[in-house]
């Protein structure tokens, strides 16, 4: 195992005990099932079907996590492995779907345009921290009917890194796994080398509704990797205790790996989620609350003890600004995915309880994951039978700084944060104003988007994709798209 | 006799659905006042609960469990009710639902559960409801409100379509149309043509007093 900083969650006794209790729940109590097509797919598997709920038996659920691959790599729209997701590796990308967007200075959300998502993506793609995209927005500025496939038009775009998304319809499916196949060059290739990640959510407890278990299994019949994504609130749609909150969890999550997994032995699937500690007050559901990452990191430690990869919606606030909320309940988050194993986090630029984007935030919650990787890494045993040897040179040098080994070590050993965290000490009173940060975040955007820009996608390709899109775009009754920013 | 509007009261705010309907079943047998009962006793109590739970000392688990003790006895009481007074005593008529796509059920159950418990008549569609069953069974059951909640960004257009479709066929007017859910607001509410919003169960029991309380 490689040498990183952890948080065991459960001993290894307990976690076989919950997965021993899962399996019994998927059995015994069964798994509601929405679609007639599925449920006839499942029986086919020999599974008991009564009332629309499948009763699985426990060598079919040992016999997909048998299947599932152990990790799952996914790559850029260059060809290039982007996302290694399993083991104890770490990758963060932007939370996906706001239906808002906080833009620097307005004082109040906006439902986000075209622009708004370019610009996200463009972002997106200069930032080193976030090793994917994500549809992050949804655009208000074209038929709901298409937006789940727009915005990912636009991410293919103006973004060379992969991107994980989700459609909003049955239908939405095939326009979106055409595009893919294009900008991945083909059909085989897309299966070889995926460039998206469709999260698809089933309803707890225990139940898929038509459209996600559909997904679900178009996903696995097209090699597209797959994130499960429950979402099991404490008290409200699952026990009020954590452990049971994690049993139903890991219930749901293996119910959603064994349907794809009978539809495609193989395909690649995420041990995911997006659970939450249900506020008894204001019935919301919580991310920035400490049982919501608890619950999501020993979910993260049972996906790794069956040999899955795993994926949390993490490093997000419910803060409705940019503000201490925000920051504080993002970074705990992000520490926790990061030591408790957690191989994809969604949620970075987030907050509202998962309905705002801001990319000021996202700018932020970069160092937030920069460090948090960092934090991961732990102390390295570097020059770790010298140090008498430094010391006493730096002694006779009267300085550190100019040693051989500060300047060979000092940018690994330490992360170097962007400007935006400020590391001056301040002088004059007039340094100590507040709200600095979110101006220094706003000139960073600023910055980057007059700066960079990916690679853009291949003439030919791109032409292929708008095809597609005009031709969504006037069954939905438009002709033409937005114009899109320069 | 006091005592006994006491115990009432006290079965809602110990959330004791047992003890409400116990209770509920002796005052029938007793021929009590069941006019009496009611408003004196088990609507004391929920009274309460929403007090203490505007005030912060009773969190969901207590407002649901205090919803659920009233509904049981009024279960009961009303249909006697209706007897000894000859009318139908309800404070105004609904039908709620979770939209289309939508398969949560917990905020609008325990919507529908506040208004039954302070004397709505609420016809509970369930959730993955379509448009024209909205529409169809708000306009059957002769109800004036429609309270539509969505718990997910994509599935709360689904609202908007509501009111759309009610536009479209002549019929806007005829109902008070409610949003409610997780990615709702009242901005959502207006930019919809809703005619209201409500935060929480007690905010829409609130609400939709105010908007068809009196009919």
């Amino acid at each position: 195992m490689q040498n990183v900083t952890q948080i065991k969650w459960f001993e290894e006794e307990k976690i076989a005990k919950i997965v021993e209790q899962a399996i019994a729940i998927l059995s015994e109590t069964g798994v509601y099932i929405e679609s007639e097509e599925v449920l006839s797919l499942v029986r086919e598997a020999g599974i008991r079907i009564a009332n629309s709920r499948a009763f699985i038996p426990e060598e079919v659920v040992r016999n997909a996590i048998e299947t599932a691959p152990g990790k799952v790599i996914v790559y850029n729209r260059y060809g290039k492995p982007a996302m290694d997701i399993g083991g104890w590796n770490l990758h963060f990308n932007p939370g996906s779907s706001a239906i808002q967007i906080l833009r620097y200075g307005a004082g109040k959300t906006a439902t986000p345009v075209s622009r708004d998502l370019v610009q996200f993506a463009r972002l997106t793609d200069s930032l080193k921290a976030y090793d994917a995209q994500s549809t992050a927005l949804v655009p208000g500025d074209v038929p709901e009917e298409i937006a789940d496939r727009y915005r990912l038009y636009l991410a293919l775009l103006f973004s060379g890194k992969p991107v994980v998304t989700g459609t909003f319809s049955l239908d939405g499916f095939e326009p979106m796994r055409e595009m893919l196949q294009v900008v991945g060059g083909g059909k085989k290739e897309l299966k070889e080398r995926p460039i998206a990640i469709f999260d698809c959510c089933p309803t707890s407890p225990l139940s898929w509704s038509e459209l996600t278990v559909g997904n679900l299994v178009d996903c696995a019949k097209s090699g597209i990797p797959v994130q499960i994504v429950p979402m099991p609130l404490t008290g409200a749609t699952s026990p009020i205790t954590l452990v049971g909150t994690v049993t139903q969890h890991c219930a749901e999550n293996l119910s959603g790996i064994v349907i794809n997994q009978i539809a495609m032995p193989g395909a690649p699937v995420i041990y995911g989620g997006s659970p939450a500690c249900f506020d008894m007050r204001k019935a919301t559901t919580p991310m920035g609350a400490v049982e919501t990452q608890m619950i999501n990191g020993a979910g993260a430690q049972i996906a790794r003890y069956l040999g899955l990869p795993s994926h949390a919606y993490m490093a997000l606030s419910d803060s409705k600004a940019v503000d201490y909320q925000a920051g504080m309940e993002t970074a705990m988050s992000a520490l926790v995915a990061a030591l408790s194993g957690v191989n994809n986090v969604s949620g970075p630029g987030m907050h509202n309880f998962q309905t705002c984007q801001s990319m000021e935030k996202l700018v932020l919650d970069h160092e937030i994951c920069m460090m948090a990787k960092r934090f991961r890494e732990g102390i390295k045993l570097r020059e770790a039978d010298r140090p008498k040897e430094i010391i006493e040179e730096g002694i006779r040098k009267k300085t550190f700084l100019t040693l051989k080994s500060t300047l060979q070590w000092y940018r690994e050993e330490a992360y170097l944060p962007d400007a935006v965290i400020d590391r001056a000490m301040g002088e004059k009173e007039a340094d100590v104003s507040e709200g600095d940060i979110l101006k220094r975040a706003s000139g960073r955007v600023a910055k980057i988007l007059k700066s960079h820009n990916s690679a853009p996608l291949e003439f030919e390709k791109s032409e292929a994709i708008k095809e597609i899109m005009l031709r969504e775009a006037k069954k939905a009754g438009i002709d033409k798209l937005p114009e899109l920013p320069d | 006799m006091r005592q006994f509007y006491e115990e009432c009261k006290q079965a809602v705010i110990k959330g004791d659905s047992d003890l409400a309907q116990r209770l509920a079943t002796e005052a029938i047998d007793k021929k009590e006042p069941i006019l009496d009962v009611i408003e004196n006793g088990f609507v004391k109590g929920i009274e309460e609960v929403g007090r203490l739970w505007e005030d912060g000392a009773f969190f969901l688990p207590e407002l649901v469990m205090g919803a659920e003790a009233i509904k049981k006895a009024l279960s009961l009481l009303n249909p006697v009710l209706a007897e000894q007074q000859k009318r139908n005593f309800g404070k105004g008529k609904l039908v709620i639902g979770t939209v289309e796509g939508d398969i949560h059920d917990i905020g609008k159950t325990l919507v529908s559960t506040m208004l039954s418990a302070n004397g709505f008549e609420v016809y509970d569609l369930g959730f993955d409801v379509g448009v024209d069953i909205f529409i169809e069974e708000a306009s059957k059951r002769g109800v004036n409100c429609i309270a539509t909640s969505a718990l997910l960004t994509t599935t709360m257009q689904k609202q908007r379509k509501i009111v759309e479709a009610l536009k479209e066929r002549g019929i806007r007017k005829k109902f008070r149309v409610i949003v409610g859910g997780a990615p709702c607001s009242r901005r959502w509410a207006d930019e919809i043509g809703a005619d209201g919003y409500a935060k929480d169960a007690v905010a829409a029991v609130k609400l939709i007093g105010e908007l068809i309380g009196g009919s």
